[in-house]
């Protein structure tokens, strides 16, 4: 146990607690930036003109279709590689790019594919005649986006967006394998110089749990708010 | 039934040269081969209660959603307070309105009032009401909070101005949509057919507030299937038959004296 503990040097516990800053840092990052790639997408396919629509369904499709772990090999060598190369193209020198940001952008990458899915699906959720009531009520495109789709579509778009952040803060962990400070690699680098690894990985295990057992809470809350304005079903509350 | 009375003082005074707030010129509209509306004409003037009535597939929805451009006509005039909604061809050969600010600016000056009454189902009355004033028309929202109060309380829904539209019955739904559209001071008010998807026991409450709307002389232009209702507060009544105006005139004509034999037929069946 004093493995587990906060003390250097031989607590490892701090850099394990790192690890999970990190993990949930990037996870909420990539969720995030795949929200935001998951509405312009979901806008894309149900309103765009047939190219914008022919794109994103080729980008859907290839992110869905190659296995994450391929992805993020891709997307993190071959895409910080053709940065550099822009960068020095373009003149500028070679950066050194930070491995939490590029776990960000390479999930960020992965969850908007998903999620451009849950959001299109939620979307669609909705009675049509409330977008029209905006409509005709000459609410600009902007306007009708923030005050009635996004909010109208939550209800139908919390089950799957619950569900893609969870896995995003399980696909934090095979960023380990690019060698980003989350929590699955700090675990590997602490089991491996102590040699205790039942003890690291099962820590590392409950600390995923916990992680799992907060967002529940925390998405629980956000679904009933979500929910306000829809009669329960019966004998569910 | 009301006294026939009332209607025809509200008549005398819309005919005076009163201003034009409604004017369709020529309406045509397809949707692919199917040609809805092949030539249709309307004009409301201030005060006026335009009452289009006609069997089902006869195209009285299409006209009034091409008022505001919730549908494109394919050609024809529209003109909204004078001001005509320029129309242009998109790239597939569709007509779009031309400018975007000015079909927004037309829309928020027309209450819209739906079958299946279409309010924000996350949002409480009070909200769904100063909606509109306070993030369309720019109204403070303190303003818009104290009119909503007022027209809440006027369609008999004072008490539930912080319950979601999903707790009420279509009745009540219906009127507090119609609080949410008199919310805009609107220069006219479009009804689309406002009771054909509640219970028959909840007719009667949206169409006497829809009723004493006209009586105060507000311009509306309404589509429904309520012949004795469209009789007792139309100004005016147009008959539309397979996308034309079959025959239009005052109500005691076309419901006491109707010429047109589809007319006839029609008034049988659905009397």
């Amino acid at each position: 146990m004093e493995l587990l503990s906060f003390e250097p040097p031989n607590g490892r516990g701090l850099s394990l607690l790192h690890g999970l800053a990190n993990s949930v840092g990037i996870a909420f990052g990539s969720f995030g930036v795949g929200l935001v790639i998951g509405i312009g997408g979901a806008y894309g396919k149900l309103y765009g003109g047939p190219v914008v629509r022919d794109l994103l369904e080729v980008y859907t499709t290839v992110v869905r279709a190659v296995p994450e772990l391929v992805l993020i090999l891709l997307l993190y060598f071959a895409g910080t590689d053709l940065i550099n190369q822009l960068l020095t193209a373009l003149g500028h020198a070679a950066i050194d790019i930070n491995g939490v940001v590029a776990g960000i952008g390479v999930l960020g990458v992965v969850q908007g594919a998903y999620s451009t899915e849950v959001l299109r699906g939620a979307i669609l959720g909705i009675p049509q005649g409330q977008i029209e009531a905006g409509r005709a009520y000459g609410m600009p495109p902007g306007l009708l986006l923030r005050r009635i789709t996004l909010p109208a579509m939550l209800p139908f778009a919390i089950p799957g967006l619950a569900n893609l952040w969870l896995i995003a803060t399980k696909d934090t962990a095979l960023l380990a394998i690019v060698g980003v400070n989350e929590l699955t690699q700090t675990t590997r680098t602490a089991a491996g110089a102590t040699k205790a690894y039942f003890t690291f990985f099962m820590a590392a295990g409950a600390l995923y749990l916990v992680l799992t057992l907060v967002s529940n809470v925390v998405i629980g809350r956000i679904e009933r708010w979500a929910r306000r304005g829809m009669p329960s079903i019966a004998g569910a509350h | 039934m009301t006294v026939p009375g009332t209607a025809p003082a509200l008549k005398d005074t819309a005919q005076n040269g009163a201003a034009e707030a409604i004017h369709v010129e020529n309406l045509h509209k397809r949707f692919g081969e199917l040609h809805v509306l092949k030539g249709v004409s309307l004009s409301a003037r201030d005060g006026e209660v335009i009452a289009i009535i006609g069997g089902s597939g006869s195209g009285k929805s299409t006209l009034l959603r091409c008022i505001n451009c919730l549908e494109n006509p394919t050609s024809g005039i529209v003109r909204v307070n004078g001001e005509e909604i320029l129309m242009k061809a998109d790239s597939h050969g569709h007509t779009v309105p031309a400018d975007r600010k000015q079909i927004e600016r037309i829309r928020s000056k027309l209450g819209m009032v739906f079958q299946n009454f279409n309010l924000w189902s996350h949002m409480t009355l009070i909200e769904n009401v100063i909606e509109v004033p306070v993030h369309v028309l720019g109204v403070k929202r303190e303003t818009a909070i104290a009119t909503a109060e007022k027209l809440l309380a006027r369609v008999g829904l004072a008490e539930k101005r912080d319950v979601y539209p999903a707790y009420l019955s279509g009745g009540q739904q219906q009127r507090a949509a119609i609080a949410r559209a008199l919310a805009i001071d609107p220069r006219v008010m479009l009804f689309d057919e406002p009771t054909s998807a509640l219970d028959p026991e909840l007719v009667g409450e949206v169409l006497k507030v829809i009723g004493d709307l006209a009586r105060e002389g507000r311009t509306m232009v309404l589509v429904t299937h309520e012949m004795k209702f469209a009789r007792e507060v139309a100004t005016h009544v147009v008959y539309l038959y397979n996308g034309l105006v079959e025959e239009e005139g005052p109500p005691e004509q076309i419901f006491g004296a109707p010429r047109s034999e589809r007319l006839k037929q029609f008034l049988r069946n659905v009397g």
